[in-house]
């Protein structure tokens, strides 16, 4: 099979500290090169941390794994440095049909408003992804990747990690003062910290394949209950990169999960779906049974979790890899501030406290998206079709049909970090949603809003008069408009409702700490406090 | 405000008149259909979230 892609090889070096010997201690220690891993080591070295990252393998995702990307996501890769490359391989789509037996049902339009350097929505298969950010990381010189190092046990201390690792030259000691498990939905590392895992698995299974075709579909995502096709199940079908195209088959639980995976058999279903005479190859094909779980705590003393380690959903909604580089993005700056010791560990706690939100959040869309998708009662089935079959003819139902709700960042509403709103706002701006983007220009030339954010804290004055706010390392990046740059689609006003003025505190992962009317320096050092989890340094 | 507990419909005789004589030709698996939509239809009348927890809610 596959043969669109070579997959890299990445070389085993032997380290300095196993050859010696003698453990060395590291500030910070990733488990696992997955996406959360690769993002975090480029998120952490951007933020000056000197990074350690260990994979048990020795390449990049192998198999049928993600393929829609959000623009939350690219957002934070963008920052990084490494969204360009994605964006450019890529393929953008925003239009989606839902067809029920033989008939289409609706479709649907992402509607990304225009005005934002990214679109709501690229596919683009997972290794491409990886390949780019090891890239990356391999420029990186605060970023030491090292492949075919297995984490076998760790010990916690007060002040740091002991972990034995294996390499193909046997097992050797090292030790962290922080350690970030991004070692996917089976962590051995929750294992070894004793963490729970808890949430449900869904009876039924699903056949995942990638085929190659030269075919005239649109770049589109179809999505079917119940087809001609494959009568009584669900597919998929969505477009990737190097005209490869995902497939999905639901299965159901009864099916033999090894007879399904032969070629002999999924050829057939292929063609069923795509026609008799299409010309295509199998790429890849997996049968994958579904869970939605999470940790019970995202920190265990000097370990953290992220990305599928802390939550495991269903792809209905493409939220996997989406909601942990949020994660990643949540932890990184706080991180950071606790290790150069300016801010306090407790810190750390609103990561859990912020990021289990979202993960609720997370696991909440994609529990209804498969509980609409695989009913689970013939009740359910009978309203869930009773919905596809009015949806046809009446467009109120067309809000309940749920084929996958697509990722989006949850706001942090009820984070002890935010401060809170005094009087009346409009739009979709609030403390703990992440800022919008929107045009701006600087001396004449085009830009966005986002890439003039500082990597620490921003205050955005909108028609409000400021001056300099000392808040020691946190001292935040003054942006003034009419000043710094212009808004001239006026699209900054709508969003961030300013047309009376307005002052936004932005965080350094780009969320919004606390806004006001008009400004006073010492309610801009409070909230800086506040969000920072303690007394400014 | 909540959920009309009171009579309201109009003329209740000739409303479950309708209803009968929608499923009386009907298979149970047919008219079980039916029920699923009607329930959608009437859902999206009502609107309101707490009305229609209170309605679940009663008929369990
Ligand atoms: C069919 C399917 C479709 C999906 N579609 C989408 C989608 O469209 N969009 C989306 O956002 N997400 C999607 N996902 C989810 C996405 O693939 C995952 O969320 C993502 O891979 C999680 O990344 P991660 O870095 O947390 O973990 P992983 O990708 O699992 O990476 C973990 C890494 O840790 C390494 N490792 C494990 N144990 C150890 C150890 N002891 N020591 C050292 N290294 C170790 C592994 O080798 C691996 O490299 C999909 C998933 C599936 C299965």
């Amino acid at each position: 099979m596959l043969n669109t892609y070579d997959f890299p090889e990445f070389d085993y070096v032997q380290s300095d500290e196993q050859v010696s010997g003698t453990a060395a201690r590291h500030s910070v220690v990733i488990v696992g090169a997955g996406p959360m891993g690769l993002t975090a080591a480029l998120d952490f070295a951007a933020r000056g941390l000197k990074v350690v990252v260990l994979d048990d393998n020795n390449t990049v995702s192998v198999g049928s794994r993600a393929v829609c990307y959000a623009k939350r996501p690219l957002e934070i890769w963008d920052r990084l440095g490494v969204a360009q490359k994605m964006l450019d391989k890529g393929i953008e789509w925003k239009l989606g049909r839902v067809f029920f037996r033989d008939q289409e049902v609706y479709q649907f339009d992402l509607l990304p408003e225009d005005g934002h350097k990214i679109p709501a929505f690229i596919n683009l298969q997972q290794y491409y992804l990886e390949e780019y950010m090891v890239e990356a990381c391999n420029q990186h010189p605060s970023i030491d990747l090292r492949w075919k190092h297995k984490v076998v046990s760790l010990n916690q201390h007060d002040d740091h990690v002991e972990l034995a690792v294996e390499t193909p030259d046997g097992i050797f000691q090292m030790e962290a003062e922080w350690l970030l498990a991004c070692d996917g939905a089976n962590s051995d590392t929750r294992r070894m910290v004793g963490a729970d895992f808890t949430g449900h698995f869904f009876q039924d299974r699903f056949l995942i394949a990638d085929i190659v075709m030269k075919a005239d579909f649109p770049t589109e995502r179809w999505f079917w209950f119940d087809p001609d096709f494959h009568r009584g199940q669900s597919a998929l079908l969505h477009k990737q990169s190097d005209d490869v195209w995902r497939l999905d088959f639901q299965l159901g639980w009864d099916c033999d999960p090894e007879v399904e995976k032969r070629p002999e058999n999924i050829i057939p279903r292929v063609k069923a779906m795509i026609g008799e005479d299409v010309d295509f190859e199998l790429e890849w094909a997996s049968v994958y049974q579904f869970a939605c779980r999470r940790i019970d705590d995202f920190r265990f003393g000097r370990v953290l979790f992220a990305g599928d380690a802390a939550h495991q959903v269903s792809p209905f909604g493409a939220r996997g890899a989406n909601t942990g580089v949020q994660d990643i993005d949540n932890l990184s700056w706080k991180l950071a501030a606790v290790i150069r010791g300016e801010a306090p560990v407790a810190l750390l706690d609103t990561y859990n406290t912020e990021r289990a939100f979202a993960a609720d959040d997370n696991l909440m869309n994609s529990t209804r998206s498969t509980d609409f998708i695989t009913p689970k009662n013939s009740a359910s089935k009978r309203f869930r079709n009773a919905v596809l079959d009015l949806a046809k003819k009446a467009k109120f139902a067309q809000p309940l049909v749920n084929s996958g709700r697509l990722s989006t960042p949850t706001p942090y509403v009820d984070s002890p970090l935010n401060t809170d709103d005094a009087g009346d706002w409009a739009g979709q701006m609030r403390p703990g949603t992440c800022a919008a983007d929107a045009p701006i220009s600087k001396g004449g030339k085009p830009g966005w809003l986002l890439e003039e954010l500082s990597d620490g804290f921003s205050l955005l004055a909108l028609g409000v008069d400021v001056v300099p706010v000392d808040a020691g390392v946190f001292t935040p990046k003054l942006l003034s408009l009419g000043k710094d740059f212009e808004d001239d689609e006026g699209l900054i006003s709508q969003r961030y409702d300013a047309s009376e003025g307005a002052l936004y505190l932005i965080r350094p992962d780009q969320h919004i700490a606390a806004r006001w009317r008009s400004f006073d320096a010492g309610a801009v050092k409070a909230a800086i406090s506040k969000a920072t989890g303690g007394p400014n340094k | 405000m909540s959920l009309i507990l009171t009579p309201n419909i109009e003329s209740p005789d000739d409303f479950y008149e309708v209803l009968t004589e929608a499923q009386r030709e009907m298979t149970d698996e047919q008219a079980n259909d039916m029920n699923a939509r009607l329930v959608l239809i009437l859902a999206n009348q009502i609107g309101s979230l707490s009305r229609l927890k209170e309605a679940v809610a009663l008929s369990q």
